[in-house]
């Protein structure tokens, strides 16, 4: 055995080495370029729509001839009619809150629902079952949101909520909320099984040779031990939610009302910014200019929780290290 | 020091099911052998279709320390998480045979697990406190227990800390996270969680391979204190350890037990030639 080993790596000696020293150099240089241009077109990409983003929202707070645009109006009113009227309002606040109405109802729905899932997927369900479940989230994920909008206008508005009562519209906060929240389910759940299944085995072994019941393990262990990635997991969920355009463009409504009714129709900032590029308004009009502001306004929302998830989330590596 | 199964006074739902040990003792005739606390007749075990451990005959004797010993994979933790069921937690982990704490039936399949692991406390080899504060780790298994009065707590929570010999080094800072703990510190945090819901008997499962030599001290002269108070069985790598710390040995050898018997016996003068080459270092 030791002589073939020798005579084999003798065989390698022999032939030396593949290329030459200066083709070595050029392949791994050239590799080396590829995947710096690569990086940096996504780098530069990225910064190229936040500048158009900034640039436009600039154009439009700078407009000529319409003294009720700015910053200060367009932040704090309370009036968003941009098409309708003499004296069209630009006070974002309505959009804001369509948006938030909307997350506030998809979180109320999916964060739980998720976060229990996730515990009986992590703690609870045997292997087999597990992996079955998983698959069958992973297809509720891959499930195009336009799809979840006609189930929210064409399912639970006239099936689910108008039979509950009669002040439903056809367009309301609610439906589009709920189909929302089945959306960014498999997001929560996936995120919150990760972050429970990263627990240490030898905290649930400590807790159970305590005495403790599963649930005891699950409620008081694993959950608490898991809890930073839990809210990040949250944060990125709500994120989406905040983001998501199709759904509440279908089932919401079309009317920016500053309201908390949930049988109400709404407008999201995403859903306005649909209107705006799919209806005729010209590129240089104030409306569209006011749809980068509103772009502009959801980043800020998005990044800011983005971020808050991301620094959770560092602080829930560190636990264990 | 207290005697850790009178900490609980709020307990009695749990602890009337057995009287506490060392009034059994007073009442005992000096003359009849101590009753063993773990008897086992004929014990087999597996994992799937390994067996890993074959008809064990042993004996545990009350308020002694017994170290269990052997080279790796002989079957010493399996046994050692038989005696609380933590096996159950293994799919495909099984057992025939008799084993028995205090004449109680541990194989049984509707045997009370959770009331088991409250009588017979665990400690593990990596140190595992909860990411909690040290007041917390202690209270956690009293609260499940059902104490939840303030006062009962604190005054659980010291008692179990000064039974571990942790309470001066961390009286100031209770509300402090468990984590920011010393190895050694954190093991016997993890001791005082187990002394803390007043068991009559404490599992090791090489507690101080984990740690660095002054830590594993501070635990031996805590294991030889605890003696006084509860049955501990040790299972252990280093011969050392065992002699230091065990007042009876049992030497475990692929699954089958090859001689048991007092400390001193087994190590100076062992009847089986395998156990001799082990404890003189020649194998293992």
């Amino acid at each position: 055995m030791i002589a073939v080993a020798a005579r084999n790596a003798a065989d390698i000696a022999e032939r030396g080495t593949p290329c030459s020293l200066r083709m070595r150099a050029w392949f791994e240089g050239s590799i080396k370029a590829l995947l710096w241009s690569l990086t940096c077109f996504t780098v530069v990409t990225t910064a190229a729509i936040i500048s158009v983003l900034a640039y436009e929202t600039y154009g439009f707070f700078t407009i000529q001839n319409h003294p009720e645009v700015s910053v200060w109006s367009f932040f704090v009113g309370t009036e968003w009619s941009p098409l309708l009227g003499a004296q069209p309002m630009f006070g974002v606040l309505p959009l804001v809150a369509g948006t938030l109405l909307v997350t506030t109802i998809a979180g109320i729905v999916a964060l739980p629902i998720g976060l229990m899932t996730a515990v009986y997927l992590s703690e609870y369900a045997p292997a087999r079952r597990r992996t079955v479940l998983k698959a069958v989230l992973e297809i509720l994920a891959g499930v195009p949101t336009v799809v979840y909008g006609f189930f929210a206008l064409t399912f639970i508005t006239p099936y689910l909520l108008q039979p509950l009562s009669n002040s439903f519209g056809a367009y309301n906060a609610m439906s589009a909320g709920i189909a929302v929240g089945i959306m960014i389910l498999p997001i929560v759940c996936s995120l919150c099984e990760d972050a429970l299944r990263a627990v240490p085995q030898s905290l649930r072994d400590g807790a159970y040779a305590l005495g403790s019941t599963k649930f005891d393990v699950s409620a008081k262990v694993v959950v608490p031990a898991g809890l930073s990635g839990v809210i990040a997991a949250f944060l990125l969920a709500l994120t989406r939610a905040i983001g998501e355009t199709m759904i509440v463009a279908l089932a919401a409504g079309g009317l920016a009302q500053l309201t908390a009714n949930p049988t109400a129709q709404v407008q999201t900032m995403t859903a306005y910014m649909v209107q705006i590029f799919l209806g005729d308004a010209p590129a240089a009009g104030i409306e569209y200019k006011s749809s980068y502001a509103v772009a502009f306004t959801l980043f800020l929302i998005t990044f800011f929780l983005t971020w808050i998830g991301a620094l959770v989330l560092r602080r829930y590596r560190e636990e264990y290290e | 020091m207290s005697q850790p199964s009178a900490l609980v006074p709020s307990m009695d739902p749990l602890t009337t099911t057995t009287p506490p040990p060392q009034r059994a003792e007073e009442t005992r005739p000096a003359s009849v052998a101590p009753p063993s606390a773990i008897s086992m007749r004929g014990f087999n075990s597996w994992y799937g279709t390994n067996q890993v451990l074959h008809a064990l005959d042993l004996e545990i004797a009350p308020r002694q320390v017994c170290g269990f010993i052997g080279p790796s994979g002989c079957g010493k933790s399996t046994l050692l998480r038989w005696i609380n069921r933590m096996n159950d937690t293994i799919p495909g982990a099984r057992a025939e045979g008799t084993l028995s704490l205090h004449g109680i039936d541990l194989l049984d399949k509707t045997l009370d697990v959770v009331d088991l692991r409250r009588r017979v406390g665990m400690v593990f080899q990596k140190p595992n406190p909860f990411p909690k504060s040290i007041f917390d780790n202690v209270a956690f298994g009293p609260r499940l227990h059902r104490v939840y009065s303030r006062t009962d707590l604190e005054e659980l929570v010291e008692q179990s800390l000064r039974a571990s010999a942790l309470w001066n080094e961390v009286k100031d800072r209770l509300d402090s996270s468990a984590l920011g703990l010393s190895g050694g510190q954190q093991q016997r945090l993890c001791i005082a969680r187990a002394v803390a819901i007043g068991p009559e008997m404490l599992l090791m499962d090489e507690p101080c391979s984990a740690l660095d030599p002054r830590s594993t001290a501070s635990i031996e002269e805590l294991i030889r204190e605890l003696r006084a108070s509860y049955t501990i069985v040790i299972v252990t790598h280093n011969m050392q350890q065992a002699s230091r710390v065990s007042d009876a040995t049992a030497f475990f050898y692929e699954g089958r037990l090859i001689e048991s018997g007092p400390t001193d016996i087994l190590f100076t003068n062992p009847k089986n030639r395998q156990t001799e080459d082990y404890v003189s270092g020649r194998f293992g």
